[in-house]
């Protein structure tokens, strides 16, 4: 199914390529970014106190005199790294138990579903508070919670692919070869399903951002001094009517990068799922 | 049918188990010693082993899950470290303004949701349509604290036609800037399945039939197509309560409004755990609840949803 998506796919598709072009810039201010940066995001210039947009500091400054566009910067750093970590870690996990639940059926299927649905009940803004509360601020504490509250939801729903791949013929072929079940799910069902996993996960990387600004809105994720997107709008949001850029922008960014991610899944499960296609 | 209520409620009784195992095992792994928090730096450890053995702390872990699952039986969620009121009475006390909140953030959502989808529907292909669809992307994508913020800037700073925050006694007007902020990201989802969903039923022959007796287009989108259009939207509206759970605890903050999402922040800022595990038990088992709820009533409601419950 792979094979079916093209680049005169993304040429054609407008909005989807404009979202790819936007995350390699993202990609790339991200990882080359901080190098290029005029200021240092953590220097405090008690002369240029809440700086406008314009002139030396091209979107203004914060109250305490830092550069906005170079905490900007270095906040994509963390953002991005947070949301596709994560997403690959919830994935993994996902995956794991969803074949082994899938495949095996009976019992173990029906005790692992229910694990699934345990994780499932809580939603999900608050279990990411429960588990990254107890844990010490940080990076590792909010990717473990994004984690945590995400790999439920990929294994149920690689668990439902397996149930339904694993009747096919091939399957049932190969299985009369004798081969062995780590074997038929290594070799014929984790490809077939790999598209559909694809989609769920393009389609999840942009929620999970929103989950760590959310959890670094609330004090929760990475600690100040370092700049991340949320926490710049947490710490500035006193200022909303005197100097709203410092606001603005941070949500410009996390907003431009969800949106992104958002509109390369939608056009991921148009082109991949067969069940839309009509 | 009787059998498949039994079935759903006996299922409901491990998965509320394993919520408050969770949060169970998130309250033992907590950072510090919340005893030695209570009684104080210089507590002597015969203090602090009265009071240990007063929480019952002093006990083997089975032993006190099975105390604390006996205290969320007579429905007490524990005290606050700092206020040392009872969770509970402060979660009924918040409950209301947040059920406030999120119901009128739900029924923004739903009416502006289904009639933007509808219009989409309607105007299929046209710049209307991906206008309609760009716009729900960007309800999904936008974070809701810097939405709020966003509408707080324009709504009450720049225009001044809105109080930009607290709750004002109850008036109405305090209620429309959080009420849309929660309500943007389930009325994204909205639009979308109203829209794909008109689509689907737009292009079946009864629609086609309804036209060919000369009805007017507007009675035929709205009297013959939305009517079939809208279980699955009823049903995204039913189980999307996750989302007004989340959306409170920021556009409360954002908002300075005093329910669930607000109490949950002091817990933060405090790092007052209890209250924190608190809102986070309470929340899932509301939102589990509901849930439980929408399927069985669903079961009622549409006979194609319980032939399909039964074979499985």
């Amino acid at each position: 199914m792979l094979d079916n998506l093209s680049i005169k796919d993304l040429t054609s598709d407008t909005p989807a390529l404009i979202a790819v072009i936007m995350l390699v810039l993202l990609a790339l201010t991200a990882l080359v970014g901080p190098f290029l940066m005029h200021y240092d995001p953590l220097v405090m210039d008690l002369n240029s106190l809440k700086q406008p947009p314009g002139g030396a500091h091209l979107l203004g400054t914060d109250s305490k005199g830092r550069d906005i566009l170079s905490r900007v910067v270095y906040g994509s750093h963390i953002s991005l790294a947070v949301g596709v970590i994560a997403s690959a870690l919830s994935l993994g996990i996902g995956i794991f138990f969803g074949l082994i639940a899938g495949y095996s059926g009976g019992k173990v299927d029906a005790f692992f579903l229910q694990i699934f649905d345990i994780f499932l009940a809580f939603p999900s803004l608050l279990l990411a508070i429960g588990i990254s509360a107890v844990m010490p601020a940080g990076l590792t504490s909010t990717m473990l919670a994004i984690t945590l509250v995400g790999w439920a939801g990929f294994a149920r729903l690689v668990r439902g692919i397996t149930l339904s791949l694993k009747e096919q013929t091939y399957v049932e072929a190969s299985r009369a070869l004798g081969a062995s079940p780590a074997r038929i799910v290594y070799r014929h069902i984790l490809p077939n399903a790999l598209p559909l996993i694809l989609v769920a996960g393009s389609l999840r990387v942009g929620g999970f951002i929103l989950l760590e600004a959310a959890l670094s809105f609330l004090g929760l994720g990475v600690q100040p001094p370092t700049p991340t997107w949320g926490s710049m709008i947490s710490l500035n949001r006193a200022y909303i009517n005197s100097a709203p850029w410092m606001v603005i922008f941070p949500g410009l960014a996390i907003s431009i990068t969800v949106i992104s991610f958002n509109i390369l899944g939608d056009f991921l499960r148009d082109k991949l799922d067969p069940r839309m296609r009509v | 049918m009787a059998f498949y209520i039994l079935k759903r409620i006996l299922l409901f009784i491990p998965t509320l188990l394993g919520i408050t195992l969770i949060t169970f095992i998130l309250m033992q792994s907590l950072p510090g010693d919340p005893v030695q928090g209570m009684a104080g730096e210089r507590a002597n450890p015969e203090t602090i082993a009265r009071i240990r053995a007063e929480l019952g702390q002093d006990r083997p872990l089975p032993l006190q899950y099975i105390g604390y699952l006996k205290l969320l039986a007579t429905g007490e969620l524990g005290r606050s470290y700092y206020t040392n009121r009872k969770i509970a009475d402060d979660l009924r006390q918040k409950f209301p303004n947040t059920f406030k909140l999120a119901l009128t953030a739900m029924l923004f959502a739903s009416i502006v949701g289904i009639g933007l989808g509808v219009f989409a529907a309607v105007r299929r292909g046209t710049n209307w349509d991906t206008l309609v669809t760009l716009l729900s992307v960007g309800g999904i994508s936008i974070p809701v604290f810097w939405l709020g913020l966003a509408l707080m800037l324009v709504f009450a700073f720049y225009l001044q036609w809105l109080p930009p925050s607290g709750m004002g006694n109850g008036g109405f007007s305090y209620l429309i800037l959080p009420a849309a902020t929660l309500g943007t990201f389930s009325l994204s989802y909205i639009v979308r399945v109203t829209r794909s969903s008109m689509l689907e039923t737009l292009s079946q022959p009864y629609v086609a039939a309804a036209r060919a007796k000369g009805l007017s287009e507007t009675t035929v989108v709205l009297k013959h197509a939305l009517k079939n259009s809208l279980i699955p939207v009823i049903t995204l509206i039913g189980l999307d309560l996750g989302s007004y759970l989340n959306g409170a605890v920021l556009t409360e903050t954002i908002f300075g409004w005093d329910g669930l999402g607000r109490y949950a922040l002091d817990g933060i800022l405090k790092r007052d755990y209890p209250v924190i595990m608190g809102v986070v038990l309470f929340g899932a088992v509301v939102f589990v609840t509901m849930n439980l709820l929408v399927d069985i009533s669903y079961h009622f409601l549409d006979p194609r949803v319980r032939v399909r419950g039964e074979e499985a």
